[in-house]
């Protein structure tokens, strides 16, 4: 998240206040409003049209969700900012809006519903702003009779290197996916080795050295990497597909002058984890999707999956599940299904699809503590408008009432 | 012309749509296909009449809900249906399959005909062709096809509707059904204690089991592949949750008993009586048949008997009809300066809007749901909606305009509708993320009245600048009401679309768990958000006064289409439930059309015949 921070200004001069009074005008100028909502038309309808080729993930990020939108005109070079970004325009919106106001406010009932409906606004863009900044969006995916306690990371993965604490807890460490991608070294007090990451590959195919063209060098040295090519290949852009992400590791031991222990391939397609044996235990480790662990549980009792009678066509898809809070002492049966989320703790849970030959669930699990704001915008601003409307029309009706009957 | 035109306009309105209504269904024939028609069955996840499928599958495989015989003769729905569910070898050598595109036809080795209708029999030799190359082309997305893909696809998914339907009440191949099912229950006994010595290794009646395996086989494909079911879920042979289940299913229902359903034995007796054109016994079956439906399945019937009527009854077509007396009527009322005839206007106006409410009620109350659901009735609703607003302003300007646009706006959404409708069933049943009538009625329904108001404010600036750039009739009041107006129905689209979008942002929390995803079709709301914002700010900045108005109101037309079709074409997002591609050149036409009286409006004012003489 890129951080604005404005100076103060400690030394009030004339000149400083002329130029003050300026750019609150122009700040607060009804031009400045046009100039923006225009320009995130324009940025709206581009963003709409780059979501055929560039998938609607990698557009919000770009157009959406920042401050400014990169051209690159080679892929991976440097980039020339063309655009502002969603974040700027909400931004310099906001402040025009309160600027406006402080500038020029002033109480009557005819303005009313304009006030309502900018507080509204307010309110909106804020609560955009506070669930682009602390939203947390993850997936919960289980099979019949299956518990977690934790929920997955859809994008991003993290390494996580575990061994034996004593006999019923392990010990784990977990680098997330942001740290992976800097490669280089990591050292970390709970490992009695360090890591190298190799390299980071965003999206990866494997193929068995066999297969590959010869002279073909395999990803790693040891485990199954050892058999492995890897190729990166473009990001993922269509809506069902997702980045494969995986890593070449080295493991080294904690001096500086310590020979290497071998170098190994990461990634979740891996599935079963590799380990070593060093310092006199077993090291297991694996890439493997981002986990949020909760202070519940969730239990799949059975997934349901209804279709209309003689079609394909869904009706229905519902979780029955069973909720476990020791610490809340909650122990329940609950039934999340279209439209109708379960939402416990702060989090939200959505039924968002199924695998497994539809025998299990995939939940989406939604952290948004802004999640209000729409809903006390949306009847700020609707009471707003109609009152405007309203209130416009009814006089507009009497003025012609007594036009016309003189 | 005289004080009683209005209520002319109103009787030869009224007699019109009289007319219409009562005209029988089909001229009296020796086979009763009225009764046939409204007899419920199951299909694509609903009861209907068999009148719906007939229509229906007539548009999907013939684009039309008529069938047009090369010598001319026009065939109706209900009997084509008859036909093909009964006597195939007839149905096959009917001019059926639409088929345009130069490519398919250059597959087959023929040269562009004259011609685009082919029959099932022309077809047979390259099923297997079709067979794979709409294969290949379904692995293709749909907003990727080329046209020769979706050509091929849709060719293919029509033959396939066909050939079910062929095998839906009767094997398309028989000597005689009913003969076929008696001996099949005869057989059971014997076929079924051939087959538990068989199995246990003893001898068996080789012939015996063969029968009875060989009849089973082919009803278990006979059930899989019908598309209409329709047996009801009688008390003793019930499916696993009370289902309607189709012939070939009933049959194999049968084995346990050796008791045919009854429903099955009639349908196999009306079938046979079609087959050898025996009307007297086929229609005494149908009574039969009607007869036990009322008595065992009273909701299905009433409602197949509704839906029947409904389609008979057809309001949207003459609410299209009304919508263009009315138009005539305000021209004349605008050429002749007569206001009588614009009163006549407004009343046949307020009659189409009466026969357009009954059309969406009728549907509201068939499908048990709030009136838009899918694409079709969004622009069904879009009509309406524009009507009602077009009459208030009528009502409290009374110079026509309002009448004008209501007038244009209810027939063109009316015809877009039509052409939506060549998807099949516009009733159809909704996915299960649709399934919810608050945000149906709360979400949707706003958000399309917000795309009413935004057409009739484009229409009335084109009423603006037509009557400004090529006619004086522009005057200064004209001037003024034309921009109120304009500005009024603005503000109007603004509250309706700013609270569509956020209440459909808060279905989205609701049902995906995020407020906003900038998927295409949140997008295209946002973006008439944005741009009514706009209008209003620049006009309360004094930016743009009534020409500026109107340009801008102009855009809201090329906006409001791309967000009502334009993000569906994309074929991308969340929301494309409700794809289509063969509106692409009409899309792209309008909105050049749009942008062209744009440039027209922006000529200098003394260009302006209005306004050339100061």
């Amino acid at each position: 998240m890129d951080q604005h921070r404005q100076t103060g200004c400690p030394a009030v001069s004339p000149a400083v206040i002329v130029v003050l009074r300026r750019v609150l005008e122009v700040l607060s100028s009804l031009k400045l409003t046009i100039l923006c909502l225009a320009l995130a038309m324009v940025l709206v309808f581009v963003g709409t049209l780059a979501q055929v080729s560039s998938g609607i993930y990698d557009v919000q990020h770009r157009y959406f969700q920042s401050f400014i939108v990169w051209w690159h005109p080679t892929p991976g070079g440097p980039g020339i900012p063309v655009f502002p970004g969603g974040h700027l325009l909400g931004a310099v919106l906001l402040l025009n809006l309160i600027a406006a106001h402080a500038r020029r406010f002033r109480w009557s009932w005819s303005k009313l519903g304009i006030h309502l409906t900018h507080a509204g606004l307010v309110v909106l863009l804020l609560g955009a702003l506070f669930t682009d900044l602390f939203s947390v969006e993850s997936f919960l995916r289980l099979a019949p009779g299956e518990t977690k306690n934790y929920s997955e990371d859809s994008r991003h993965m993290e390494l996580v290197v575990s061994t034996e604490f004593d006999n019923e807890l392990d010990q784990v460490t977990a680098i997330p996916e942001a740290r992976l991608r800097k490669e280089g070294v990591i050292a970390h007090e709970s490992l009695p080795f360090r890591i190298r990451i190799r390299r980071f590959y965003q999206n990866s195919r494997f193929q068995p050295i066999g297969k590959a063209p010869p002279n073909s060098v395999p990803a790693a040295t040891q485990g199954p990497g050892a058999g492995t090519v890897v190729y990166e290949v473009p990001r993922a852009t269509a809506m069902n597909e997702r980045d494969l992400q995986s890593a070449v590791i080295e493991i080294l031991p904690p001096g500086d002058d310590g020979k290497s222990l071998g170098t190994w391939l990461v990634s979740d397609q891996l599935g079963a984890p590799q380990s070593i044996s060093h310092a006199g235990k077993t090291w297991r480790f694996a890439m493997r999707p981002a986990r949020y662990y909760k202070p519940f549980s969730l239990t799949l009792r059975k997934f349901q999956h209804d279709r209309y009678p003689g079609t394909g066509i869904p009706k229905n898809f519902a979780s029955h599940a069973v909720l476990v809070d020791s610490e809340r002492g909650e122990n329940r049966d609950v039934l999340i299904y279209m439209n109708h989320p379960l939402r416990y703790r702060g989090e939200t849970f959505y039924q968002s699809g199924f695998e497994k030959n539809e025998t299990a669930t995939i939940l989406q699990v939604v952290y948004n503590p802004s999640f209000l704001a729409p809903y006390l915008a949306c009847i700020l601003v609707g009471a707003g408008l109609l009152y405007q409307f309203v209130f416009h029309f009814v006089g507009f009706l009497r003025r012609r009432k007594r036009l016309s009957s003189p | 012309m005289s004080k009683y035109s209005p209520w002319i306009a109103l009787v030869v309105a009224g007699l019109w749509i009289a007319a219409n209504s009562l005209m029988p269904d089909n001229a009296p024939e020796d086979f009763q296909l009225a009764a046939f028609g409204k007899l419920p069955v199951l299909s694509d996840g609903r009861n209907k009449p068999f009148d719906t499928i007939a229509r229906n599958a007539l548009v999907i495989i013939h684009g039309r809900q008529t069938l047009r015989l090369e010598n001319g003769t026009r065939i109706d729905a209900k009997r084509w249906l008859a036909d093909v569910l009964f006597n195939a070898p007839v149905a096959d050598e009917y001019p059926l399959f639409v088929i345009h595109h130069p490519d398919v036809l250059g597959m087959f080795g023929w040269e562009q005909h004259d011609r685009k209708y082919f029959r099932y029999t022309e077809l047979i030799p390259f099923l297997e062709k079709i067979d794979t190359q709409g294969q290949q082309a379904q692995a293709v997305e749909s907003a990727r096809r080329t046209p020769f893909q979706t050509a091929i696809h849709n060719l293919r998914n029509s033959l396939i509707l066909y050939q079910r339907l062929k095998n839906s009440l009767r094997p398309e191949v028989t000597q005689g059904f009913f003969d076929e099912i008696t001996q099949f229950s005869r057989a059971i006994p014997a076929g079924m204690a051939a087959m538990a010595r068989r199995e246990k290794g003893e001898s068996f009646n080789r012939r015996e089991f063969e029968f009875f395996v060989g009849l089973a086989a082919r009803f278990q494909t006979m059930g899989e592949m019908a598309n209409i079911l329709p047996v009801p879920p009688a008390p003793e042979s019930r499916g696993p949750r009370g289902e309607w289940i189709s012939v070939g299913a009933s049959l194999l229902q049968a084995i346990p008993t050796g008791k045919i359903d009854e429903v099955t034995k009639i349908y196999a007796q009306v079938g046979d009586a079609y087959h050898d054109g025996k009307p007297e016994v086929f229609n005494g079956e149908i009574q039969k048949l009607t007869g036990w439906m009322s008595r065992n399945e009273p909701g299905a019937t009433n409602h197949a008997a509704y839906e029947f009527l409904f389609n008979h009854l057809a309001p949207f077509y003459q609410a299209m009809g009304l919508y263009v007396f009315a138009f005539l009527l305000v021209c004349g009322s605008w050429l002749g300066n007569d206001r009588r005839l614009g009163v006549a206007a407004f009343a046949v106006l307020i009659l189409a809007l009466v026969v357009h409410t009954f059309g969406l009620g009728f549907r509201m109350f068939l499908q048990g749901r709030p009136p838009v659901t899918n694409l079709y009735s969004s622009a069904v609703f879009i009509g309406w909606a524009t009507v009602i607003i077009g009459l208030i302003l009528e009502k409290i300007y009374k110079d026509g305009i309002g009448s004008a646009c209501a007038a244009v706006i209810g027939f063109l959404t009316l015809i877009i509708a039509h052409h939506l409708a060549s998807g099949g069933d516009t009733l159809e049943m909704l996915q299960a993320v649709l399934d919810t009538n608050i945000w149906l009625a709360t979400h949707v329904v706003t958000i399309t009245i917000g795309y009413s108001a935004m057409y009739l404010a484009g229409a009335l600036a084109i009423i603006y600048i037509v009557r400004g750039v090529f006619t004086s009739t522009l005057t200064k009041d004209a001037v003024q009401s034309l921009t109120r107006m304009t500005y009024g129905v603005i503000c109007f689209a603004t509250l309706f679309s700013f609270v569509g979008t956020v209440l459909g942002g808060i279905w989205a929390d609701q049902s995906w768990g995020r407020f906003w995803g900038w998927d295409p079709k949140e997008n295209g709301a946002i973006l008439i958000v944005l741009w009514c914002a706009i209008i209003l700010h620049a006009r309360w900045g004094g930016f743009i006064r009534s020409r500026g108005l109107m340009v801008m109101a102009l855009f809201g037309n090329v906006i409001t289409s791309f967000s009502w079709f334009g993000v569906n074409m994309l074929g991308i997002g969340l929301h494309s439930y409700g794809f289509m591609n063969k509106a692409v050149p009409w899309l792209a036409g309008f909105m050049l059309s749009q942008l062209a009286l744009m440039t027209i409006a922006s000529l200098p004012l003394e260009r302006w015949k209005s306004f050339r003489n100061g």
